[in-house]
């Protein structure tokens, strides 16, 4: 398991002023793994990931990736080190269509005499490889992202956070504005993420994510570790339990 | 025919309307254009497309057009730019002073997009480290300081008199004795050409650079554009230096067209770029519009007037025939957006 370790979390805790809003937290992610973390709101599942991916310092505690320790300072240098984060509000673009959303601020360009131009042809390939490789359907890759459903919006988000090969995806409520039909696709793009060999963290509050597309879930109470297991070792009853302070 | 069949062939026909809306949409205004031009040769056969009347045409454009493709850019951002009119004002006056010095014209020919770029600059400034609460309030600021300071710098009254070489930009021609013969009257205003590069390099610039497409972003999503590590102040910054810049050159243009710096050079000429990018079919909520749009904008505020005066038709009714075609453009876009949402 030590070999897979590619993202730790060691007795983290981050204070506001008075408030505690993490507690000596521990979290580990293997190769290849999807995390599924739950808890009450206010539990401090944002808090924690918003750590892990720089936006905000630990007060106490330190971060590992690939087993080495590493101070984060902002959100690109957790990106450096191939961690992406999905954002609840997806933050696209909606007037620019889909490859423009996945490339923007990392446009592929060519040269031209002393100028840098953007490179329409290369970004449409690449755009319509990553799209295929993670098996997401859109008529065209032209196609404006104020034009897609949710959960094709959500798609775009998550292929947005694995263009440039990340090994480690963050993704919050990546289900929660969707309709019933659309989570499905979500979550196959997940465990298609995972069979790239992609880790995942997911955030959510439906039992139906968490046992679909984890390999295990880590409960939060109150800023601390509350509970942790293998999906397989437990059950939907128990982890709502969980998130609502009771163990057996 | 059965009812499978009839929905089928509906839905045959509906596609076919389908394909036309991106159509309509990219060259509608190109089309409403050749409307106007033919309506306005049927009712006035002889001066409408006479050479004389279509170069006035396209030298009255030629400096609204820099105001109207410089807003169009801060439009694209979701902001607004009011101070264009007196940004034009400001530096035709400074140039008028640098010419009345006795600087060389090349010196003087600099000072108007100079003094354009500094004018926008500050407003880009203003609107991000000053953490204004929305562009209308900086740029309406602006709108009266630079017009002040043009009067403050003038003494309120015209300078007339420019260098030739200066005067060349606004008022050059072009003559076509190649194609016309000896001595012909036929030519083509070195504005038309400076207009069109510089809309040709507008037009690169947002269509092919990464900070055109990061442009873009802005107007759709700024925290899309953050999230993406695009400096989003950086950038709205550059978008407002050079709209102040572009209208530099405007100012530079009308220096040349009208041998004078005035003090009412330039008023409300902020509404009518306004108006020429509305028009033209950017969308007032940012992210959207084209340069070809801002272009056909232009043309079609400029063919207006010129039709209407043609005609003899008072300036009050031009106003109300401008503000009217105002409401209209924007209310196709309207009924636009719903047929296409609607699919």
């Amino acid at each position: 398991m030590s070999d897979n370790l590619v993202l730790e979390a060691k007795s983290v805790s981050k204070f506001f002023g008075t408030i505690t809003a993490l507690q000596n937290v521990d979290l580990h992610l293997n190769k290849g793994e999807v995390l599924g973390v739950v808890g009450d709101n206010g539990a401090g599942k944002s808090t924690l990931m918003k750590v892990l991916s720089g936006l905000y310092k630990p007060s106490e505690g330190s971060l590992f990736f690939d087993q080495e320790k590493v101070t984060l300072n902002s959100p690109r240098d957790s990106q450096n080190l191939g961690l992406e984060m999905v954002y609840q509000d997806l933050a696209l673009a909606g007037n620019l269509p889909i490859g423009d959303n996945i490339f923007l601020g990392r446009e592929p360009t060519r040269k031209v005499g002393p100028f840098n131009f953007l490179d329409h042809k290369k970004r449409k390939q690449l755009t319509e490889e990553h799209l295929s490789k993670l098996k997401i359907n859109v008529k065209s890759a032209d196609q404006k992202v104020e034009e897609l459903s949710g959960g094709q919006r959500q798609a775009v988000a998550i292929a947005r956070a694995t263009a440039f090969n990340a090994k480690i995806v963050l993704m919050d409520e990546p289900t929660a504005a969707l309709a019933v039909k659309e989570v499905g696709k979500v979550l196959d793009l997940i465990l298609n993420l995972k069979k790239l060999g992609v880790s995942v963290i997911v955030i959510s509050h439906r039992m139906d994510d968490i046992f679909t597309v984890c390999d295990r879930v880590m409960a939060l109470f109150q800023g601390t570790n509350f509970a942790e297991s293998e999906l397989k070792n437990t059950s939907r009853d128990e982890v709502i339990g969980w998130i609502m302070g009771k163990k057996d | 025919m059965d009812h499978g069949e009839k929905r089928l062939m509906d839905k045959n026909q509906e596609s076919l309307f389908v394909r036309l809306i991106p159509f309509f949409e990219r060259y509608g205004i190109l089309l409403l254009i050749l409307i106007m031009i033919a309506v306005l040769h049927l009712l006035q056969p002889d001066v409408f497309l006479s050479w004389r009347n279509v170069t006035n045409i396209f030298k009255q454009v030629s400096w609204q057009s820099m105001l109207a493709l410089g807003v169009f850019m801060v439009i694209v951002t979701a902001g607004i730019d009011l101070s264009v009119g007196s940004i034009i004002m400001l530096s035709l006056m400074g140039l008028a002073i640098a010419s009345k010095a006795g600087m060389p014209w090349y010196v003087v020919m600099l000072v108007a997009p100079a003094i354009g770029f500094l004018c926008g600059m500050f407003n880009g400034i203003g609107i991000t480290l000053l953490r204004m609460p929305h562009p209308f309030i900086m740029t309406l600021g602006t709108l009266y300081i630079f017009r002040g300071i043009g009067n403050l710098i003038s003494g309120g009254v015209p300078i007339t008199g420019f260098a030739e070489q200066i005067r060349v930009i606004g008022n050059g021609k072009i003559k076509l004795d190649v194609f016309f013969g000896e001595g012909a009257r036929e030519y083509i205003p070195t504005s038309l050409i400076l207009m069109i590069v510089i809309f040709f390099i507008f037009w690169v610039f947002l269509n092919h650079t990464r900070i055109g497409k990061w442009i873009y972003a802005i107007g759709g999503n700024p925290g899309a554009a953050r999230a993406a590590g695009i400096n989003v102040d950086r950038i709205l910054i550059v978008v407002y230096t050079l709209c102040g810049f572009l209208a530099g050159i405007g100012g530079l243009i009308l220096a040349g067209r009208t041998n004078s710096a005035y003090p009412n050079a330039g008023l409300q000429s902020e509404l009518d770029a306004i108006a020429a990018v509305i028009i033209g079919g950017a969308s007032f909520f940012g992210g959207r519009g084209t340069v070809l749009g801002v272009f056909a904008g232009v043309m079609i505020m400029g063919i207006l007037r010129n039709g209407l005066n043609l005609m003899n038709v008072s300036v009050f009714w031009q106003q109300v025939l401008i503000g009217s075609i105002i409401i209209l453009a924007v209310y196709i876009d309207v009924l636009r957006r719903q047929l296409a949402t609607r699919t």
